[in-house]
């Protein structure tokens, strides 16, 4: 097959082709033009196949402003549910929350996304997570450049070999770090803000001019 | 529509002013408008004459300093749920001052156009405004002036008075209340009440040998412990402390602070040898000035929590400056800051250990290691400090350092709430590595005495600076001493100590020049600590010890130590101590200006006379490098 895969017409929608459209601009050098999307997904699990995403939350950050209207908050309708962690996230099959079809909530964060610098903890995460979802529904994976905060913050530490370090930092580690309220922890969104000021509080220590310092 | 975030800024918003006079709904409205907006330490939120936003700024976290432009005077500081930046909105004027962040803040961004509505439909919002806004016609920028309505007044204002301690003689009374050692204490205690007096002094020949006070009468006589009919002498403080009648604020407070006491008797020459001619108490100092040690002091002794201390720890940064600004020498000014600092730590100690369920299962020590262990921590820089609990069984053991552990990074948390940068090598007590037993410590010391590789020795260096701020200081005795038992049987340590001392960068280049980073976030920049700073700290280090000498820590007085067991290089080592206070007195003006540490130093910022001074402390550093790279045969090591 794969020798002739390439040749496939592709059929993708025209949301997929007005996201790739925005990849053709280059993004600006420095720091404070960028827009930053931090996001985070609340899941059913781990599995990338066997799992599903319930809630997608991101905010933007431009030139550290958050303006809160911005920022992106969706439920996803289940039909894979997984009893164990919806009781983490409170979010249960039929919540009150109004939610969206899978398609549909992929599509509206593809219009959000745009060709921006997604930041998440752990964020390879939630950018394969979304990467299955695109797949289940049969287009390509995304295209955004990434940054992970926790290893963002560990390029913050200093470099000893004697004070052991730890090895993982999770969300709370950060939050706890930077005295940020965990009062939201496990709402997508909330978690997405978290992960915004720990982001900004890192990228203050580490000072970076332009945006290849950072991804580099 | 509502979200997680908007929620969130609704739920602050509603403890404050104005907006907890408004309705849920609303609020929420007003919450979806919001801007979030993060400011680095030193960023302008607006500037002065600049036109007015289209928001004005709530203090989310953080702090935000209002002054004048190109002033360093602080007329303000907004702390958490403050609102700034209204006014010139609802007025349609320009700002008045300039707002900038006071430290890592976290504002929101309120839309007036979306707050104008509320607030004219609102009437508590309005008398909210009203008040706040006719309480400040006057002068409203004055000192007092707070973006703060209802006239709440916060404790930080009474420190932000610019009046700075000064060096002129204060003022006391010099209608003494006196009585003879065999004078009956019912006799005294009528005259005292007679005169309105706190203390009266005790003369034999015209001459004060004692003093008894309120508290003496409450402790010995209220108490039952000697009789109204007893004399004088059985109850007085004796020998009483004696200053010379020339003494200024600043001598005084010290002389109270050091002494723990309340009054001080002034005689003719300072000995009690001579007729006294005034008493000095605490409360004449205290109304001499507003802005002063023995009031900040009091304060911290005061808090209850952490937010009140980072406050008053606004107030000691205001004095430094003062202090600074005034040329007050620099050996004093270290003792009284670090003497505050000591006190903050303390009192963060006693608030953490009263929030903790259990009490210590056994005594423990609270070290303060680095900066502050030397006293030599002016500005708020990082925290490094270390726990030493009493030997407990095996099986208890991990138990005991849980406990430790929890107590430590409550500590470390609420010292970083009041303004104690965490240490980003985590040589803090909520690590495990820095939470011993005595008998662990004793051998975590002595491996790094008998391995000194460069890690070790970067450990020792900075944990043998270790001063006790809180706790049993025998453990820390016991300590010491099992180090230098360690250190004298393997005196290849201190070579390496030595060494180590020799590794920092040079400060000035072939030409005398200064050499500058040559890249990082600090190009161009001159690295003052790591410089100049360093070598000589480390130095008074590894020739200390090499006294086995633990009880002195500050830099300076090493030196002045050393200068007194080594007669032959005494030249070498007073210029040594006068190079660290005038290196430490840099850095701390540096960092007041630029709200910082101080550490990184832009040279063309610098005028002339400045880089004549620091180039002088050059020689120095140099000089004391050669003699202990001699001295330690640090040349063999290298071999």
């Amino acid at each position: 097959m794969w020798p002739f895969s390439k040749k496939k017409p592709l059929e993708l929608p025209d949301f997929w082709w007005a996201y790739e459209e925005h990849f053709k601009e280059k993004l600006p050098e420095d720091i404070r033009d960028n827009t930053f999307v931090v996001l985070d997904t609340e899941t059913t699990g781990f599995s990338f196949t066997r799992d599903r995403m319930l809630c997608i939350g991101a905010l933007k950050l431009l030139d550290n402003n958050i303006v809160v209207k911005e920022s992106f908050e969706v439920y996803i309708q289940q039909e894979h549910y997984d009893s164990e962690s919806a009781e983490i996230h409170g979010i249960l099959k039929k919540s009150k929350k109004e939610s969206i079809s899978e398609l549909d909530a992929l599509k509206q964060f593809l219009v959000y996304a745009k060709n921006h610098i997604l930041v998440g903890h752990h964020v390879m995460f939630d950018v394969n997570m979304i990467n299955a979802a695109l797949k289940r529904n049969g287009l390509p994976k995304l295209k955004n450049k990434t940054l992970d905060t926790e290893s963002l913050y560990i390029r913050t530490l200093l470099i000893s070999t004697v004070v052991q370090k730890k090895e993982r930092y999770s969300l709370d580690d950060l939050a706890k770090k930077f005295s940020i309220s965990r009062k939201d922890r496990h709402t997508a969104l909330g978690d997405a803000f978290i992960t915004a000021i720990a982001f900004l509080r890192t990228i203050e220590k580490l000072k970076p001019q332009k945006l290849k310092d950072l991804l580099g | 529509m509502k979200n997680t975030i908007s929620e969130r800024i609704a739920d602050f918003l509603k403890n404050y002013p104005p907006f907890n006079a408004m309705e849920a709904k609303q609020l929420e409205q007003l919450s979806l408008e919001v801007i979030i907006i993060h400011k680095e330490t030193n960023t302008l939120v607006f500037s002065q004459n600049e036109s007015p936003h289209e928001n004005f700024y709530v203090v989310n976290k953080g702090a935000v300093a209002l002054s004048k432009a190109g002033s360093s005077q602080i007329l303000d500081i907004c702390d958490e749920g403050d609102v700034f930046g209204l006014r010139p909105l609802l007025a349609n004027e320009n700002y008045k001052l300039e707002a900038k962040a006071y430290e890592e803040t976290i504002l929101y961004a309120i839309p007036i156009k979306d707050f104008k509505p509320l607030a004219l439909e609102n009437k508590r919002i309005g008398n909210f405004l009203i008040e706040s806004f006719a309480s400040n016609t006057g002068n409203p920028y004055s000192i007092k002036h707070r973006g703060k309505l209802y006239g709440a007044s916060s404790d930080s204002n009474q420190y932000s008075s610019d009046k700075i301690l000064d060096l002129q003689p204060i003022k006391y009374s010099t209608d003494l209340i006196t009585c003879k050692e065999g004078t009956k204490i019912k006799t005294i205690a009528n005259k005292m009440t007679k005169h309105n007096v706190s203390c009266i002094l005790v003369e034999r020949d015209g001459l004060p040998v004692g003093i008894i006070t309120d508290k003496d009468l409450r402790k010995k006589v209220a108490t039952g412990e000697f009789p109204i009919t007893a004399t004088a002498k059985t109850i007085m403080s004796s020998p009483i402390i004696t200053y010379p009648k020339e003494l200024t604020l600043a001598q005084s407070q010290m002389a109270m602070m050091k002494s723990n006491i309340s009054h001080l008797i002034l005689t003719e020459d300072g000995t009690t040898d001579t007729k006294s001619l005034g008493i000095l108490s605490k409360h004449d100092i205290m109304v001499a000035v507003g802005n002063n040690p023995a009031v900040l002091l009091r304060a911290i002794k005061r808090a209850t929590d952490a937010k009140r201390l980072r406050g008053i720890r606004h107030g000691i940064m205001n004095l430094l400056q003062g202090y600074l600004d005034q040329n007050i020498p620099l050996g004093l000014v270290s003792k009284i800051i670090s003497e505050l600092n000591d006190a903050s730590t303390k009192q963060v100690i006693q608030l953490a250990l009263s929030k903790m369920e259990e009490e210590p299962p056994v005594q423990f020590t609270w070290l303060s290691m680095g900066s502050q262990g030397r006293g030599e921590q002016l500005l708020n820089t990082d925290q490094d400090n270390a726990i030493i609990f009493e030997d407990v069984s095996d099986e208890k053991l991990e138990e005991t350092r849980g406990y430790f552990l929890k107590l430590g990074e409550r500590i470390s948390k609420m010292l970083n709430t009041i303004g104690f940068e965490y240490c980003p090598a985590d040589m803090m007590a909520s690590n495990r590595s820095w939470c011993h037993s005595l008998s662990e410590w004793k051998q975590v010391t002595a491996h790094w005495i008998h391995n000194p590789g460069p890690d070790e020795i970067l450990l020792s260096s900075i944990f043998f600076d270790y001063n006790v701020t809180y706790g049993d200081k025998s453990l820390a005795d016991e300590l010491s001493h099992s180090i230098f038992d360690h250190a004298n049987h393997y005196p290849q340590f201190f070579t390496h100590l030595a060494s180590g001392a020799l590794q920092n960068p040079s400060p000035s280049g072939f030409f005398r020049d200064f050499l500058v980073e040559q890249d990082g976030e600090h190009k161009d920049f001159f690295d003052l600590k790591l410089r100049a700073l360093m070598p000589i700290i480390d130095a008074a280090r590894v020739l200390i010890l090499s006294h086995s000498i633990k009880s002195i820590n500050n830099t300076a007085e090493r030196y002045e130590k050393l200068a007194e067991l080594e007669p032959n290089n005494r030249e070498l080592y007073l210029a040594c101590s006068y190079a660290s206070k005038a290196l430490l007195k840099f850095r701390t003006r540096q960092g007041l200006l630029h709200n910082d540490s101080g550490r990184y130093i832009a040279l063309d910022k610098l005028n002339k006379e400045e880089k004549i001074k620091l180039k002088r402390t050059f020689k120095t550093v140099k000089e004391i490098q050669s003699l202990i790279e001699v001295r330690f045969q640090v040349k063999n090591l290298m071999r």
